[in-house]
């Protein structure tokens, strides 16, 4: 509705896409390695490009990190823990250096926001106004928590003393992903700073630039040298160095199921080494017959649609009951052609580019798939303008459970309309996934509301509204979408070892 | 009821407190008549027979015994004499199967996590008195199947056992999730919910105890289970959990499969509809565990692993109390403890006195069959631990570390060993890094703390530790700087229901009894509705 008011904003199907980039207001700074403190170059010397989504064409040439980077970060990061200062500082000093981060994140939110939709495509207004903020926020939020990591004394059977310590773990080793580089920087390296630990982070090598930015700041913050490390870089050398290194203590990864597998047996077979883990999802959105419904479709819409459907919770399985069926598909299709797909730096625009040409590539596949299988192209279905990986927003109708669409994690712009009879059913089938990410749930009735939220096997449900996402609100999956949760006050176990001391007592005033 | 615990007897000996009568040391031991000290005499007696009968041998599935699909069955051992006690069905792949489908059932159409938690609790309190009436039947099909001393297993096992289902009924009523503050229009909350069917593998040291950390949260918090219970020891766990089916448990609950690692036991760990496993054992098991289960559907998986323990002896230390408790941190359950305080570190100015009576004391440790009053120290459990403990007693003197006192195979029969004392081991020899698992003490040298902080954490275990000063600042200090999951000062192996147990390291991840071991058996579901026309945010 609002894109119309734009000028300059070119809808679905028009030649948005076409026009020459937007030219951004700056350039980049810091394209090295951060270690110890120090921007440096690879040790082996080597860079790599990282490319504009808009275009395909390279934005700056970024150190390469492999395993011997990996080695030197962790080195730092070891001392760093050992030796301190950081695990030997005060809690509050620590969430003093947070805090002032967060005021740092704030005063360069639209630098920070700049670089991260050159880099994702994602749109300018989004990171700016959404994404940016909330990693300010998820700092301010874990600020809070360093000086509150409490441990516990302990009633027993008999004479003794018991409390438990709830330490830092050590030396974490953090992979994030490319699709909310800020965010997956804020939600892994936030809680690990509240509880003491140093860590060496890879970052995506789709999407380099806004840590090694951010981490900038958090130096100029106070952050002593080798508390965080960055290493840009792939997954195949840096990642893999880094999950099955024989020094790093813990390890935390966001990104696919296969992926992650491969980092948890990586962990397994060095060190034995904790691993959080936050994988893929095919989550279930599901509108019942009392459900307002141009409010569900919009709220359906934003669900997949929204970062350009490169979301891990992406409610990428639309179940509408049958008796509004036919409205909602009628609606969403609707909706979908108004989607605004532009230059993401251009106001108004709802959807930039896919990531890469290998996701765009998957993602019209994965469109091909569901026209052979029988489900119907309501809208789009191909790719937009002839340069940069954009991809019509795209919605199926009458997919069925056992078609590709609705089993595999797509990761784009495409929407699967499922039909459901009854309740009992649609908990069967929506369940019926190897993910348990997240959930949706729109109805009045609070009953139907409560049956759903507790039958549903997912880390989130969403009633009456979708991507919320909060500091305080964990975010975790179940079955193979993931093991722990990341946020609120269950973030902090993730990098907290929990030590009972047990001391005799001599003559007790009490047990 | 008060329930005892291993080392409240140990340190009320300590105390001078006249009632101790088991893990005794030297002054109480010698009121055994017919104990024979470490010396073979006792073992070339016929070993007494065990005043209980083996009624339980089959698979419990579904809520019924029943034989494995293959028809197969292996003979359990007694670690006394190495002769068969029982013929016991043997569970491989399908079993496992049979157990998940059953135990999908209970879990997916109830009644088990749709009865009240007030319901579950009760069932798992009547079962705790069933086991207190049953104790020494319990007891009894413990020390046999397993060779550990009756003593101990009657007065500290047993009961233990029984509080751990006190205390863990006690959780089922409490499962609390929290309703969250944020920064919109919206109402947060999280449920706290069973996590489905659990799979649970165990180990032949504490078999009854640990089928208690394991069975007692994931019951409480409202899970199905499959457990395979070690090869060498399924009896006791056959006999409990029919007790627990007596208390009220409904069918498909709780299944037992009793086998091999390699067939039932890799089935359970990889099977596709497991949604959690736990398992207690070697490291490199562990491992093996842990990775079928990443490899098949991802199931989060609890481990509790070996320990290369350290025993710290400060020089302020009161050595008598300090030798007393060394030796019982390494030889308790002849040394088949995963926290076992197998490094013991003194320090150089008390090391002379500590060591010639830590190897008197080791000398006078009553060896002999566990059914005997009195006995210290049983057999190992098998063949395959007693040649393993043998070769590193052999590669500990090859090594040139001091053989005190023991290194020898006891008696000619079953697998009892010679406690077994090493001085001036070093960190580099092998007996000072791998996990023995049998009753051989090492003992070491320091100088300054800084130092025996460094090498303590030389290893890739971190499970526990002993620290034995009467300075607070060095306590305080050590007990920060030590990498491990537990840290007894003054004290060891002191076990509690409500004190969290796991590894740092290559011992384990997560931990396992008390608050902690809820968050093992729950998956966390946030909830965000928004708020329309709020009193308050």
């Amino acid at each position: 509705r609002n894109s119309f008011a734009h000028k300059g904003i070119y809808q679905y199907g028009t030649a948005a896409a076409l026009d020459e980039p937007i030219t951004t207001p700056r350039g980049v700074e810091y394209t090295q390695l951060l270690i110890n403190g120090q921007y440096v170059d690879a040790a082996s010397g080597k860079t790599f490009e990282t490319l504009d989504p808009r275009t395909g064409e390279v934005i700056a040439n970024v150190a390469e990190g492999d395993a011997e980077d990996i080695n030197r970060a962790v080195s730092a990061a070891r001392k760093a823990f050992d030796e301190g200062p950081w695990p030997k500082m005060t809690a509050y000093e620590r969430s003093c250096i947070m805090l002032r981060f967060a005021d740092l994140i704030e005063k360069h939110n639209d630098e920070l926001a700049m670089l991260e939709s050159w880099d994702n495509g994602k749109t300018y207004e989004q990171a700016a106004n959404t994404e940016v903020p909330m990693a300010a926020r998820c700092f301010q939020y874990y600020a809070g928590w360093a000086d509150k990591i409490h441990g516990l004394t302990i009633p027993t059977d008999g004479e003794f003393h018991v409390q438990t310590l709830h330490e830092p773990i050590g030396v974490v080793g953090q992979i994030i992903p490319w699709n909310f580089p800020l965010l997956m920087f804020a939600w892994k390296v936030a809680p690990a700073l509240a509880c003491g630990n140093t860590i060496v982070l890879k970052t995506a090598e789709q999407t380099p630039l806004s840590a090694l930015y951010a981490s900038k700041l958090l130096h100029e913050a106070g952050l002593p040298p080798g508390v965080l490390n960055v290493i840009s870089g792939y997954g195949r050398t840096a990642g893999s160095a880094l999950a099955s290194h024989m020094d790093v203590d813990k390890l935390a990864f966001t990104g696919s199921t296969d992926t992650g597998k491969a980092v948890l047996q990586l962990a397994v077979q060095s060190n034995l080494k904790p691993v959080t883990i936050e994988l893929g999802g095919k989550s279930p959105f599901i509108i019942c017959e009392d459900a307002d419904i141009d409010e569900a479709v919009e709220q359906a819409h934003h669900a997949v649609f929204y970062n350009q459907g490169q979301c891990c919770c992406a409610g990428s399985r639309t179940f509408v009951h049958e008796r509004v069926y036919d409205e909602f598909v009628a609606k969403s299709k609707v909706c979908a052609m108004k989607r605004v797909v532009g230059d993401p730096f251009e106001k108004g625009t709802e959807q930039g580019p896919q990531i890469d040409v290998k996701q765009f590539e998957k993602i019209l596949k994965y469109i091909n798939s569901g026209v052979e299988s029988g489900a119907t192209l309501e809208t789009g279905g191909d790719r937009y303008g002839a340069k940069g990986y954009y991809i019509q927003p795209t919605v199926f109708s009458n997919v069925k459970d056992d078609m590709l669409i609705a089993q595999d994690e797509i990761f784009g712009p495409v929407q699967s309309i499922l039909k459901f009879r009854d309740i009992d059913e649609v908990i069967r089938r929506a369940n019926a996934s190897n993910y348990g990410l997240a959930a949706g749930v729109y109805t009045k009735n609070i009953d139907t509301a409560n049956t759903l939220t507790r039958a549903i096997k997912a880390g989130t449900v969403w009633v009456n509204c979708y991507n919320v996402l909060d500091a305080a609100i964990p975010f975790g999956g179940y079955k193979m979408s993931g093991h722990g949760r990341e946020k609120g006050i269950y973030g902090l176990q993730n990098y907290l070892q929990v030590k009972a001391v047990v001391t005799r007592l001599n003559n007790p005033a009490w047990l | 009821m008060a329930a005892r615990r291993i080392s409240s007897l140990i340190s009320r000996s300590l105390s001078s407190v006249p009632s101790a009568v088991f893990l005794s040391h030297g002054k109480n031991s010698r009121w055994g008549r017919n104990i024979h000290r470490y010396s073979t005499a006792v073992l070339a007696e016929e070993p007494i027979t065990p005043p209980v009968q083996v009624n339980y041998t089959k698979l419990l599935i579904n809520g019924e015994f029943v034989d494995s699909t293959s028809g197969k069955t292996f003979p359990t051992l007694d670690p006394r004499t190495g002769e068969v006690i029982a013929h016991v069905a043997e569970g491989d792949a399908e079993d496992i199967d049979r157990a998940v489908v059953a135990a999908r059932k209970a879990f997916d159409e109830g009644p088990w996590p749709k009865m009240t938690a007030y319901e579950r609790s009760r069932i798992l309190l009547r079962f705790a008195d069933l086991v207190e009436k049953h104790s020494d039947e319990l007891a009894a099909l413990e020390t046999w199947d397993n060779g550990k001393p009756h003593e101990q297993a009657a007065k500290a096992e047993v009961p233990m056992f029984a509080r751990l289902f006190h205390y863990y009924a006690g959780w089922a009523d409490k499962i609390h999730g929290l309703t969250v503050p944020a920064d919109g229009n919206y109402h947060h909350q999280t449920l706290h919910e069973p996590i489905g069917v659990a799979g649970q593998i165990i180990p032949w040291n504490f078999p009854l105890l640990m089928f208690a950390w394991k069975v007692g949260p994931a019951l409480a918090t409202g899970n199905t289970i499959v457990l395979k219970s070690a090869e060498q020891t399924p009896l006791t766990a056959l006999y409990a959990a029919k007790l627990l089916h007596e208390a009220g448990l409904p069918p498909g609950v709780l299944n037992v499969v009793s086998g091999y690692g390699p067939t039932a036991g890799a089935a359970l760990a990889s099977h596709m509809d497991v949604d959690k496993l736990a398992f207690t054992g070697s490291t490199n098991t562990g491992k093996i565990v842990l990775e079928l289960a990443a490899k098949s559907n991802l199931k989060p998986v609890t481990l509790e692993l070996g320990g290369k323990s350290p025993f710290i002896v400060c020089e302020d230390a009161d050595v008598d109390k300090a030798v007393e408790l060394a030796h019982f941190a390494l030889f308790f359950n002849q040394g088949q403890c995963c926290c076992a305080g197998s490094r013991t570190f003194v320090h150089e100015k008390i090391y002379d006195e500590f060591l010639e009576k830590a190897k008197a004391r080791a000398a006078r440790r009553t060896v002999g069959d566990p059914f005997k009053k009195g006995i210290e120290q049983g057999p190992q459990i098998d063949s395959e631990q007693f040649d393993k403990i043998l070769r590193y007693i052999r590669s500990g003197i090859e090594s040139n570390a001091t053989l005190e006192c023991g290194g020898e195979r006891l008696g000619s029969k079953g697998y009892f060993i010679q406690p077994t004392v090493f001085s001036n081991v070093q960190d580099d020899m092998l007996i000072a890094q791998d996990e023995i698992f049998g009753p051989v003490q090492s003992i070491l040298k320091f100088k300054d703390l800084k130092e025996v902080v460094s090498r303590a954490n030389q290893t890739r275990y971190g499970l526990a530790a002993g620290v034995f000063t009467q300075n607070i600042d060095t306590a305080n200090t050590l007990s920060r700087a030590l990498r491990v999951g537990t840290v007894w000062i003054n004290c060891f192996d002191v076990f509690d229901a409500a004190i969290p147990f796991g590894g740092y390291k290559m011992s384990g991840q997560g931990r396992e009894k008390g608050i902690y071991s809820l968050n093992n058996y729950l998956q966390v579901k946030a909830v965000v509705t928004p708020l329309k026309n709020t009193a308050w945010l």
